[in-house]
């Protein structure tokens, strides 16, 4: 693969402060049960529409890394945040409520760790506190991708599940006790393999999580066996396979420490097939589950590589194939 | 594929292919047979309760007129997709799913108004079946009043 320039950047002061989580009730029965800091018992979230849950998921984890971290609202430069809606309404809509600096991304489901990059640049250019947020709602991403709720279709083995959730994150140029620290971070190409099928997305995002994974890696000058765990955003079970045999070809065998945060997020009997997707997986494990690891000492190293699939209802409909991106960040206890 | 040949970006789509998980098609065809039967089933038990008071024809538009009437219930209940999960064409076919095609935009888009949710979104799933379907209705026509008839 011939590129130009070095795609992984170094930073030298981006400490993960504290993370936050909101989860949809699906999402607290799977796997992570107990791992969120607030789980909904509804996942209308006490709103007239699932489009103003969402927002309000939004609002309740940007608030709530804030205070978490003992921060005042004042101390925050900046929030940079998206999901998956059309003009990522959630993340905006809800960034009306802070008086800081906003800004709004979108890379599908790779929208959390090109979060964790952005924020973790602008720690190296002088800001003192960012907070990164990504998430999704099953319930707006099914209509807006597919088809109404309620109506009775027969589901493919390679779908997977909208998860529904926000994680946020707070980032500072400023080391506490026990802080993880965001170390690298490398940028994702676009890549098209020509998958056709919008239920497969699994299978669209292996190879540019592959092209990540290696270009980290020859880098860096790093193997998978420095880590204690990768874990990819939500390429699902038949996803993180292709990924291991697209990895192997390239010469790196990632098997022992290969994680998908969407295929672990829900148990099989709950028949989400493939596991979850969105932009919530990467964001829920990395702010409810990682992050504590990585405090408690259990992991030293990791990387966490977010998957994006880009298509829209429109580009699918006119016969565009699916091109994907993976964003990827290393974390250092 | 064979355990040595090499992933490309031209055989990749024959690749994922082969490595993905296979629809159950038997599986699905008995749960469709058996669930899509029930309900025609139910339909004909309707049609000859309606033959108790009216004459065969008023009767099966009555009993399609129930079910319709049934199908759009389970579907505000949120009960019709569940079914439609494992049962497939067998909940899609009969004239049940036609009511479950409109009734569900319709509950989904409630949230945007009744003209520009409900009224416009309403048959996002069942126009192009109308559309479709009146073309082909007017083309048939068309040959029957050349050629047969």
């Amino acid at each position: 693969m011939d590129y130009y320039k070095k795609r992984t950047l170094n930073f030298a002061n981006s400490y993960v402060l504290e993370g936050y989580t909101v989860a949809g009730p699906k999402e607290n029965d799977g796997r992570y049960n107990g791992f969120f800091d607030l789980a909904l018992k509804d996942d209308m979230f006490a709103q007239n529409t699932f489009e103003r849950a969402e927002r309000k998921m939004f609002e309740h984890a940007i608030e709530g890394a804030i205070a978490k971290a003992n921060l005042n609202e004042r101390e925050i430069d900046a929030v940079i945040a998206g999901d998956l809606l059309n003009q990522i309404v959630s993340a905006s809509f809800a960034a009306k409520k802070n008086h800081t600096g906003f800004l709004g991304i979108y890379n599908a489901c790779a929208t959390f760790a090109e979060s964790l990059i952005i924020g973790s640049a602008m720690l190296n250019n002088g800001l003192d506190n960012v907070v990164c947020a990504a998430g999704s709602h099953f319930s707006t991403a099914e209509r807006q991708y597919r088809y109404p709720l309620e109506l009775g279709v027969l589901r493919s083995p390679v779908t997977q599940w909208t998860a529904t959730g926000v994680g946020a994150t707070v980032l500072s140029n400023a080391a506490q006790h026990k802080t993880p620290r965001i170390t690298r971070g490398t940028l994702g190409r676009v890549i098209d393999y020509g998958v056709m099928d919008a239920n497969n997305m699994g299978a669209a995002m292996a190879p540019s999580a592959c092209d990540t994974l290696v270009t980290f890696f020859k880098d860096t000058g790093t193997t998978p066996s420095d880590y204690d765990v990768i874990y990819t955003g939500d390429l699902g079970k038949l996803g993180s396979d292709i990924l291991m045999d697209l990895t192997a070809q390239e010469g790196y065998d990632v098997s022992a420490q290969l994680h998908d945060c969407g295929a672990s997020l829900y148990w099989d009997e709950q028949q989400t097939y493939q596991g979850g997707s969105g932009a919530a997986c990467s964001a829920l494990l990395f702010n409810g589950v990682l992050l504590g690891r990585l405090r408690r000492g259990e992991y030293k190293r990791i990387l966490l590589a977010g998957t994006g699939a880009l298509m829209s209802p429109t580009t699918s409909f006119q016969g565009d194939s699916i091109p994907a991106i993976t964003h990827l960040v290393e974390v250092t206890a | 594929m064979e355990a040595n040949r090499e992933i490309t970006r031209e055989n990749y789509k024959q690749y994922v292919f082969e490595k993905m998980p296979k629809s159950s098609h038997w599986k699905n065809m008995i749960w469709a047979f058996l669930i899509g039967g029930t309900i025609c089933a139910i339909g004909q038990a309707f049609i000859f309760l309606y033959s108790l008071w009216f004459n065969a024809q008023d009767a099966s538009v009555l009993a399609s007129a129930t079910l319709v009437f049934i199908a759009a219930l389970l579907t505000g209940f949120g009960v019709y997709d569940s079914i439609g999960r494992f049962a497939g064409a067998g909940s899609t076919i009969p004239i049940t799913g036609f009511s479950n095609a409109v009734v569900s935009p319709a509950l989904e888009f409630k949230a945007e108004g009744y003209v520009y949710g409900v009224g416009a979104k309403m048959f996002l799933v069942a126009g192009p079946v109308i559309v479709n379907g009146v073309t082909v209705s007017v083309i048939v026509a068309l040959l029957t009043l050349l050629f047969g008839g």
